[in-house]
């Protein structure tokens, strides 16, 4: 460590040679400390901030307000369910209920597929109270992903939860 | 004959550079590392692959815990104690300047706003061994409704955020989406974590 070299002592004055105390002193002890400091702050920091999704909702339906119509062919209904489970299906009459799920093959693919298929479509997220928060954020994530243009949050109705459970998936 | 000198190296090596390098990087992590207020309460947040960073200022936070507890977070000192002011002028609870030291402070309250006054007049450690109810937000008693009109009206930057444990059930979540919405916030923001492993 740093080192101060004591100009060489002549021969000379060997005889009234006074006692010099060394201008060195041992660092050791401040060198362990700062790598222990270093050690900790290094641990303790998270360098990587949490990051956030920006989410649009519409506003809310007021009385006399007409909803703009929209073919019902072009419109994909997704479902989250419990168990990480999401229930799809097109178009409002009849339609068949499939399941999926969150892995990149499932819904997903869907997503790109339809939207290949179908010009301006629609995405509808319907959550059932037994999702959870994951299951949505996952959901808009895949809207991300897939670079869906219009998908928008709505409630929940009656004849959805009907065709859930009718469907048996 | 002379003796032969064999030049013998050193074995101590200088440390010095080592050692600066030590201490550079020392107070370059003392200067970053900032202090992670006590949370009543930890949220496990979901990932995603979204890359807008959280701003560090202006920012409210209303966490959902996994039980479905909803807490109020707001930054900023000086504004956190005019919507106390506000708030105590709201619902009659005359506020000490005491208490609105020690809530301009606080990290995320989970009070109902008829308990404040008496949870901010408790000492520190009795303030975070009690359980916090979280803020009601039933369509019968909503007070969170309260906390977003008048901490958006002490601070009119103020941008919203939602901090959901990924394990929160669903209606919890869609309650304060739904209080959001009914008070003209069509724009926020959910907080998440990096996605791992892609």
């Amino acid at each position: 460590m740093a080192e101060i070299s004591q100009g060489g002592g002549g021969k000379k004055d060997a005889k009234v040679r006074s006692k010099k105390t060394s201008t060195k002193i041992d660092m050791t002890p401040m060198v362990d400390l700062a790598f222990l400091l270093l050690t900790f702050f290094v641990m303790t920091t998270t360098l990587n901030k949490p990051q956030t999704m920006e989410i649009n909702m519409p506003e809310d339906v007021k009385e006399g307000d007409i909803p703009p119509p929209v073919n019902e062919k072009k419109v994909l209904t997704i479902v989250l369910g419990d168990d990480d489970k999401v229930y799809w299906y097109i178009g409002m009459t009849d339609p068949a209920v499939e399941v999926t799920n969150f892995s990149p093959d499932g819904i997903r693919k869907i997503l790109l597929r339809e939207n290949a298929k179908i010009d301006k479509m629609v995405v509808l997220i319907k959550a059932l109270d037994e999702s959870r928060y994951k299951n949505v954020v996952d959901i808009l994530d895949e809207m991300n992903i897939t670079n869906m243009q219009r998908f928008v949050m709505v409630d929940i109705t009656p004849v959805d939860k009907e065709l859930i459970k009718e469907s048996n998936l | 004959m002379g003796k032969v000198k064999v030049h013998r190296a050193s074995t101590s090596i200088d440390m010095t550079p080592m050692v600066d390098l030590a201490f550079l990087l020392v107070t370059f992590f003392m200067l970053t590392a900032t202090a992670t207020p006590d949370e009543p309460v930890t949220v496990d947040m979901p990932t995603s692959v979204s890359e807008i960073p959280i701003p560090d200022i202006n920012i409210m936070t209303i966490s959902i815990s996994k039980e479905g507890k909803v807490y109020f977070n707001m930054d900023g000192k000086y504004h956190r104690e005019r919507l106390l002011a506000t708030i105590g002028e709201r619902y009659n609870i005359q506020f000490t300047e005491e208490e609105s030291k020690v809530f301009s402070v606080l990290s995320s309250t989970g009070m109902p706003i008829g308990n404040l006054k008496q949870f901010l007049s408790m000492d520190r450690e009795a303030r975070g061994e009690i359980k916090q109810p979280g803020i009601p937000v039933d369509s019968t008693n909503n007070e969170l409704k309260d906390w977003i009109v008048f901490s958006r009206m002490s601070n009119p930057k103020l941008r919203i955020a939602i901090k959901g444990d990924s394990e929160a059930n669903f209606p919890v979540v869609n309650k304060v989406i739904k209080t959001l919405i009914d008070n003209k916030v069509n724009r926020f923001n959910l907080i998440t974590n990096m996605e791992k492993g892609i």
